[in-house]
């Protein structure tokens, strides 16, 4: 099964959320993430889905989101050229003596220190998933103590050619 | 400008519209727009349940082609519109829901009769609104009509709370609906046009098979192209109607209690011209067999449809049937088929399907609708409910009318069919409406027959009485080696005397010498009119396509089992 990554422009009124998460599981489509946040234009908000399933599922997908009427564009990018990124907010149980390894993994990372008590650092990290993951294992070994991931948000790169 | 409230601001909207006709039952919720439409010329009929005025609207939209509007208040109302939304949503009737809601702020705290109707119909409706600010309301109503109405039809809900629709309005009256996220595709791609009319060329064995989208769009273009290109036509159960069932080229309907001949024609064609339908899986029931010599053509106005249940198609179309058929008439040539029509005409012959065992009341559904069929020409408005006497009526009332035949295909609604007939009644004032329903199917809707009293409404009910949920009883045979269980009904009431209380005319008949006499007799009374046919529980359907058959390895009778 292939990962799909879809860009989705919406019109940002209430229940619009609801309405494309709701025809995800009543269609028994795979979600894998869903992040959704305003445009430049502040009646627009884009929604970058990442939904699993091959192409007879995902042009479903994309067909059926096009039928609800506040939905404005349906991409798949999947195969284009984007910046796709997710970021991570980890707690890790650190003794103080192991602050120094902690801070290397993170600086390898660039990775950001944004919190910090007697016995737990919490670190920020924006990046691909294959990134965030990397980062995640390394920091394994110390014991996680708390983890928060975001979905991926992408955009397509812009044509040099122009 | 004077202002005007929120709910006055619907009601003129819905004149805007030619809104005639509202069916409804209000409450507390729903009292401003009740107080507003008493002051508006639009007519409002009192059902017995919401539920009943959903499936009114519904049979007044298939009727007319118009959109049919129901109305409630919330809570209970609201709850019991969702089995006639979704009737709609299925089989993709115009419809404008309008419920009443809490006023906003007790939204979201569980008040008396609050419900979150637009979240519990997010999935049946085509959209959906809860309107928050009374300058919306203008805006709102016009959109949801030009939803409903447009593209691929559909029910559209308007949630309106009481505050809302109390408020003074003071929102703009808009002519045109500016909807970005929402523009239907009408005018097929011509390059694929060319394409269809390149497959239909090379065909040997082409065949025409029309449902829903026909009946909505393009029954006049069908029937043009049928003849100019001299193609035979099965239709869906949504289909019927929309090409006349006397035409020589008409073979009926097909797939799971299809028509032999039209099964038949799916299984040979070599060129399947679907318009449309959505490959239901009451049609292909086994996808892999089904029209397995057949290049596929799929002319739908929605592109979710295309691909979704068959997914060999080599020639997909999106676009509005008539808009499409239309351009193809314009490049096609006559063609004949003359070979491929005398098969056609041998499969005909399969459709001397065996009338089923010996009853003991020498009485057969079959019979009856076919002696309607006969006596009416398939001119009348027919309606039915679900069950069996619904695929009798699909299978031997031959409908010649466009929107002549009513019926829930996609959700299979019992309780549908009398509420449809009164709505088409209404619609349809001096036109004879008949309402073929079993004694389940009755039952779940029965209260209806005293809004049809009310409005002196001429509609004829044909009840086949079998004390039996007899279809269940049929997949019980099929599949459960014939272990009958739950569908005997104990205690069914006198349908002859309950129908004379409601104030209906009322016969029952047992044997078929009565057949022709009551009906006559009954279609000319000018009155509402209940005729009991007692028929036998043990009584079948056939054919039955079974599962993991294709339909020419359809049962057609019980014995060749």
């Amino acid at each position: 099964m292939m990962q799909h990554t879809l860009s989705v422009l919406v019109q940002n009124h209430a229940g619009v959320l609801s309405r494309v998460s709701g025809l995800f599981s009543r269609r028994g489509y795979n979600i894998e993430s869903l992040a959704v946040g305003v445009t430049e234009n502040e009646k627009i908000s884009r929604m970058t889905i990442v939904v699993e399933g091959d192409n007879y599922v995902v042009e479903q997908v994309s067909k059926q989101l096009y039928k609800l009427v506040e939905v404005l564009k349906v991409s798949d990018i999947t195969d284009e050229k984007y910046v796709g990124r997710e970021m991570v907010l980890v707690t890790v149980s650190v003794e103080p003596s192991q602050r120094g390894e902690i801070i290397a993994i993170t600086e390898i990372f660039k990775g950001r220190i944004v919190d910090l008590s007697r016995k737990t650092m919490m670190l920020e990290l924006t990046g691909n998933e294959e990134k965030i993951n990397a980062f995640v294992d390394a920091l394994t070994t110390f014991g996680i103590k708390e983890m928060v991931r975001t979905g991926k948000i992408a955009l397509v790169r812009g044509d040099i050619g122009e | 400008m004077t202002t005007m409230t929120g709910a006055k601001a619907l009601v003129k909207i819905l004149e805007e519209e030619g809104v005639k006709v509202v069916f409804g039952y209000p409450g507390g919720a729903i009292l401003p727009v009740y107080s507003e439409l008493q002051k508006s010329k639009i007519k409002h009929i009192l059902t017995r349940t919401e539920q009943g005025a959903t499936h009114a609207a519904n049979g007044y939209a298939r009727a007319t082609g118009t959109v049919g509007v129901c109305i409630s208040t919330s809570g209970p109302g609201a709850t019991n519109l969702v089995t006639g939304i979704a009737t709609a949503y299925m089989d993709s009737i115009p419809l404008v829901a309008i419920s009443g809601q809490v006023a906003t702020g007790m939204v979201g705290t569980d008040a008396f009769q609050e419900v979150d109707i637009t979240g519990i119909t997010q999935p049946i409706t085509k959209h959906n609104f809860l309107v928050t600010n009374p300058d919306d309301i203008p805006r709102i109503v016009k959109e949801a009509f030009h939803i409903a109405r447009t593209g691929r039809p559909g029910p559209v809900l308007i949630d309106l709370p009481k505050n809302v629709a109390e408020a003074a309005c003071h929102g703009k009256f808009i002519s045109e609906v500016n909807l970005p996220g929402y523009k239907p595709t009408y005018k097929g791609n011509s390059k694929q046009i060319k394409e269809a009319i390149k497959l239909l060329k090379d065909s040997k064995r082409p065949l025409l098979y029309i449902g829903g989208g026909v009946s909505a769009s393009g029954a006049r273009e069908l029937g043009e192209l049928a003849h100019k290109l001299q193609i035979p036509v099965v239709n869906t159960l949504m289909g019927k109607g929309a090409f006349p069932a006397d035409d020589p080229l008409a073979l009926g309907m097909l797939g799971l209690h299809g028509v032999p001949a039209a099964n038949y024609a799916v299984s040979k064609c070599d060129v399947l011209f679907g318009i449309g339908v959505r490959f239901d899986d009451r049609v292909t029931i086994t996808l892999e067999k089904f029209a397995p010599n057949a290049k596929i053509i799929h002319l739908d106005i929605d592109p979710a449809e295309i691909g979704k249940n068959v997914r060999r198609v080599n020639v997909p179309i999106v676009g509005d049937v008539a808009t499409v058929l239309d351009a193809m008439l314009e490049q096609v040539a006559p063609m004949e088929h003359k070979a491929w029509l005398g098969e056609v005409e041998d499969f005909k012959k399969a459709n001397v399907t065996a009338y089923p065992a010996e009853s003991e009341y020498d009485l057969v559904s079959r019979q009856v609708v076919e002696k309607l069929s006969e006596l009416t020409g398939g001119k009348i408005i027919l309606t039915t409910d679900v069950g069996q006497h619904q695929m009798t009526a699909a299978q031997f009332y031959h409908a010649n009318r466009l929107g002549g035949f009513i019926s829930s295909g996609g959700l299979g609604t019992m309780g549908y069919g009398l509420p449809a007939a009164l709505g088409a009644q209404v619609a349809c004032p001096d036109d004879t409406v008949v309402c073929i329903t079993g004694d389940g199917s009755l039952q779940m809707s029965v209260n209806e027959l005293a809004t049809i009293k009310g409005q002196n409404l001429p509609v004829k009910v044909i009840l086949f009485n079998n004390n039996c949920l007899a279809l269940v009883r049929q997949l019980q045979h099929h599949f459960c080696n014939d272990e009958f269980f739950g569908v005997d009904f104990d205690g069914n009431p006198d349908f002859c005397m309950l129908a004379k209380a409601y104030g209906f005319e009322a016969y029952r008949i047992t044997k078929q010498e009565e057949i022709e006499s009551t009906l006559k007799e009954a279609l000319a009374n000018g009155k509402p009119t209940l005729i009991e046919c007692l028929t036998n529980k043990a009584d079948m359907v056939y054919p039955i396509v079974l599962g993991g058959k294709g339909l020419d390895e359809m049962l057609i009778q019980a014995d060749d089992k």
